[in-house]
């Protein structure tokens, strides 16, 4: 374990790791404007270190019904990434995919499938930015989908913050398409990988 | 009138009847609440993690079960609760994803179920019902008044332990 400490990050890695959002959400957008075939928006994303008891409520309420993606990464550096839909949003994103009218409440076999892929294409756009830009290999592994209230699945993430300290540090990027789609990118790097993230990118740690 | 006391995660609170005790969106993380019959004085944990032993930052008392607990019901007995009547019941500790690669993450809902029930055991406090495992989400209602824990969930009747 690294000797780096999340409440001790400056304003500098700050800034650093919303850049990191910025070009892997940026990325990712895109590739979600051309599955779509249409403009995707991105919000300036938002670097986050929060207590617990705040992380459930972060987006609409810790009820609010969510789709959530999440996959490990692995190679030079661990950690999750999870990007999470409002799950009207996860029905649109579903029905225009695919050309059929998804119900929110009950997905099919094909469409949660299709949901996954959805989040494969877009996380591993992500990834992939990232990995170009520190020159660090980074893999993602298979998606697993997760269609429940947004503290139960964010309370995966949590508890693996949990295990190094009591805060979670998050990247998150919000994007709209002429739907206001609401969704998120969570990045969460485990802290020895913050560590090599920042010093890949000339910052002495 | 009665209120609704909010505990989040890794937090925990007291509550005394009239009032209720709720935890929102319970994942793998487990929610014990703790009642004296008699006094009507209740409690709820909201813990995430299994054993405070085995991490080396636990300072963090209500994160763990095992140190969660203890606290949990050195609170309830400073309110005016009798420590020999308290009893248990307790939910949550889903998988909400199929697989998860990271050895330390593995059924780490299972095993906050068995840490929380251990530690249960070891103060001699009983559990009279759970709802625990399975892979789905649950918002918790606890009424210290009757003792009704208030289990909901998406897609699925209410029900009540």
């Amino acid at each position: 374990m690294g000797n780096m400490n999340l409440e001790q990050m400056t304003h500098e890695y700050y800034d650093v790791l919303k850049e990191l959002g910025n070009i892997g959400a940026g990325n990712a957008t895109t590739a979600l404007a051309q599955l779509l075939n249409c403009k995707v928006d991105m919000k300036v994303p938002q670097v986050r270190l929060m207590n617990f008891q705040e992380v459930g409520a972060m987006m609409g309420g810790e009820e609010q019904v969510m789709a959530g993606i999440f996959l490990s990464v692995e190679g030079d550096i661990s950690g999750s990434m999870m990007f999470l839909l409002e799950k009207g949003a996860a029905a649109h994103l579903v029905s225009k995919l695919m050309g059929v009218e998804a119900d929110a409440d009950h997905f099919s076999e094909m469409e949660i499938s299709a949901l996954k892929e959805i989040g494969n294409i877009i996380s591993g756009s992500y990834l992939n930015s990232l990995s170009a830009m520190t020159n660090l290999k980074i893999y993602p592994t298979v998606p697993d989908l997760c269609i429940d209230m947004a503290g139960a699945i964010l309370s995966v993430p949590a508890i693996q913050f949990g295990i190094i300290g009591d805060k979670i540090l998050l990247i998150q990027t919000q994007f709209t398409d002429e739907y206001e789609l609401d969704g998120y990118f969570i990045l969460l790097p485990d802290l020895e990988s913050y560590e090599k993230i920042l010093i890949s990118l000339g910052l002495s740690v | 009138m009665s209120e609704v006391i909010k505990v989040g995660m890794a937090d925990l609170k007291v509550c005394v009847s009239p009032d209720s005790i709720t935890t929102l969106g319970l994942g793998s993380c487990v929610g014990i609440a703790l009642r004296d019959p008699v006094t009507k004085i209740g409690g709820l944990a909201h813990i995430m993690l299994p054993d405070s032993t085995a991490i080396r930052n636990n300072s963090n008392i209500p994160k763990f079960a095992d140190t969660g607990i203890e606290e949990l019901v050195r609170q309830i007995v400073a309110r005016g609760a009798n420590r020999s009547r308290l009893v248990a019941k307790i939910a949550g500790g889903a998988q909400m994803f199929a697989f998860q690669t990271k050895s330390e993450m593995v059924r780490i809902g299972e095993r906050n179920v068995e840490a929380s029930k251990k530690k249960l055991k070891e103060l001699g406090i009983r559990i009279l019902a759970e709802d625990t495992g399975k892979d789905y989400g649950r918002t918790v209602i606890f009424y210290p008044e009757t003792g009704d824990f208030v289990i909901k969930a998406v897609g699925r009747s209410q029900t009540v332990i």
